[in-house]
């Protein structure tokens, strides 16, 4: 099962600086951060807006040097290229609007060089699953934000990471279908046995989801909390009503206030 | 149809009417314009002879040549000033008043590097084009969403992959703007030039009709110039609504 405790990704020491540019100052942005992402498990990051979040996920991709610290995904280290077998989805919508949701959801699979008939299979599965078939030929223009979402992860999907990032993919949902999309993400969670590391700013998705949470400072951004929340695999959206749920979101928000009232005062 | 469009062919057969009118009934001067039957007649007479048939083609082929060479080299301008910022800021200001310049009165200097020939027409509607083209595909290229690049370094594209696959369908609208300058530019360069000085094309028969007073030639070329481009026109802008149907917009 996903519980085994082998060791998939490890973050140590790792910090990011911008650059000063122009006349400003170089922004320390993250860091530093020790961490290791077991295989198999749901790992979610909260922290306060501008903390280095979306910055912690470009450095554990390979997409942005550390200024300092070393990355390594399954024993290897991460240096300037994007290891195989890591899928990202970005917090922004990266859907391709000249593709329609099924050669969008087949496009990473085709570079890939995969043959046709495989990529077809792998579409159709993956679109079926995330509830897109009926609009496999729509354009992005014809879709709702949250379904041009969804079409970014049937891309990242469809290549089967081993290690899954995700950025707020739900950002901008409403909370009822941000639930619902959560219970999506368990059952492809369960379905893929793939690492998730998911980064949002819902304290209720975080406790909602994940086998453990990473709560972040304000910016430079450092885990001031790793939460183990106990659940079950098989588990869905109707654990809010537990009382452990509360208890959960209580001891994530006791951290993340402090932090975030610090944010607040920052950016005044 | 929309109505906007029943409106649209209404204004234009009502002016051919209007000049048939005018002409037949003789309130216009026949040395200066003659009536539009007239005119197709002319069209039709000119399409009969074998040295109007070159005159066409010549032309044709000198704007395919410049047309082509301005979307391929603005192309690469436009690529390479993008990946050079420091590079671009210097030759930005060039850019922008390149169309103030009249490019034009280096027609001369062309004809005595090439000879009077093919090549200082290509080379007059290449220059006419080319800047445009440069400046829509870096237009294109400054909107281009950075979560593309980023898409393509996780799906680990090589870079040639990356432009053929994300980037050049991405900016597919600006390309098209682009090469719809492309054409208009290379047809007034060249048509200007054969117009000017040159041995053949169709601004060089229709110059010679004006001065052999040959009316029915001149209109007779200009018709079918007009009625070509505005097929071409015609036919790019349909494409481009499509594909913007599609994209909606983006
Ligand atoms: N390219 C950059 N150059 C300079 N500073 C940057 C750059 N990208 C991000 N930053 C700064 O680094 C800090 C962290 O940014 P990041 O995008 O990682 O935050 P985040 O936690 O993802 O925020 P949000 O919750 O709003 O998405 C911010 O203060 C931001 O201004
Ligand atoms: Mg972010």
């Amino acid at each position: 099962m996903g519980s085994s405790s082998t060791v998939q990704a490890s973050l140590s020491g790792v910090t990011r600086v911008y650059p000063a540019g122009g006349a400003g100052k170089p922004v320390h942005a993250l860091g530093p951060i020790d961490l290791e992402l077991r295989a198999g498990e749901f790992f979610s990051v909260v922290g306060p807006s501008g903390c280095g979040k979306s910055t912690l996920l470009d450095v554990m991709a390979g997409l942005a040097p550390p200024s300092s610290g070393t990355i390594a995904f399954e024993g290897k280290p991460v240096r300037g290229q994007v290891p195989d077998g890591i899928g990202v989805v970005f917090q922004e919508d990266a859907s391709f609007p000249w593709l329609t949701a099924y050669d969008n959801a087949a496009f990473a699979a085709r570079q890939a060089g995969l043959p046709e008939n495989e990529v077809r299979a792998r579409v159709e599965h993956t679109l079926s699953f995330m509830g897109l078939m009926p609009f496999a030929g729509a354009y992005p223009a014809q879709l709702s934000g949250g379904m041009r979402q969804r079409v970014c992860i049937a891309r990242t999907l469809v290549t089967r990471p081993r290690l899954l990032l995700l950025d707020e993919p739900f950002g901008a949902l409403d909370q009822q279908t941000r639930l619902l999309m959560g219970d999506e993400l368990l059952a492809l969670w369960r379905e893929t046995g793939a690492t998730v590391l998911l980064i949002t700013h819902s304290l209720d998705e975080a406790a909602l989801l994940s086998d453990r949470i990473g709560v972040m400072s304000a910016r430079p951004g450092t885990f001031i909390d790793l939460v183990e929340t106990g659940w079950p695999r098989e588990r869905d959206s109707r654990i809010v009503s537990r009382p452990e749920f509360g208890e959960l979101t209580g001891r994530i928000w006791a951290g993340l206030r402090d932090q975030s009232m610090r944010a607040l005062a920052a950016a005044r | 149809m929309t109505r906007a469009g029943i409106i649209r062919i209404g204004v234009l057969v009502g002016a051919v009417a209007a000049l048939e009118a005018a002409c037949r009934a003789g309130y216009v001067n026949r040395q200066a314009v003659i009536a539009p039957s007239e005119m197709v007649r002319g069209a039709w007479r000119v399409l009969g002879t074998q040295e109007a048939r070159g005159h066409i083609a010549e032309t044709l082929t000198t704007v395919s040549l410049a047309f082509l060479l301005s979307v391929i080299a603005g192309f690469a301008i436009g690529v390479a000033l993008h990946r050079l910022p420091r590079f671009r800021r210097a030759v930005d200001p060039l850019l922008a008043s390149y169309y103030a310049v009249p490019t034009f009165v280096f027609y001369p200097v062309f004809i005595v590097l090439f000879g009077l020939n093919r090549w200082p027409l290509v080379a007059i509607g290449f220059l006419f084009a080319v800047v445009a083209v440069a400046i829509n595909t870096l237009d294109g290229l400054d909107r281009l969403p950075p979560v593309f690049m980023r898409t393509a370094r996780v799906l680990r594209l090589s870079p040639r992959q990356t432009l053929l696959r994300i980037t050049v369908p991405a900016i597919a609208p600006w390309l098209f703007t682009a090469v719809k300058f492309a054409v208009a530019y290379s047809f007034i360069g060249v048509i200007a030039g054969e117009f000017v000085q040159a041995g053949s094309g169709i601004g060089f028969a229709i110059a010679f009709a004006y001065n052999s007073f040959d009316n029915l030639t001149m209109y007779g070329l200009m018709l079918l110039l007009f009625a070509f481009v505005c097929t071409l026109n015609m036919s790019l802008w349909t494409w481009e609504q499509k594909l913007y149907a599609r994209r909606g917009g983006r």
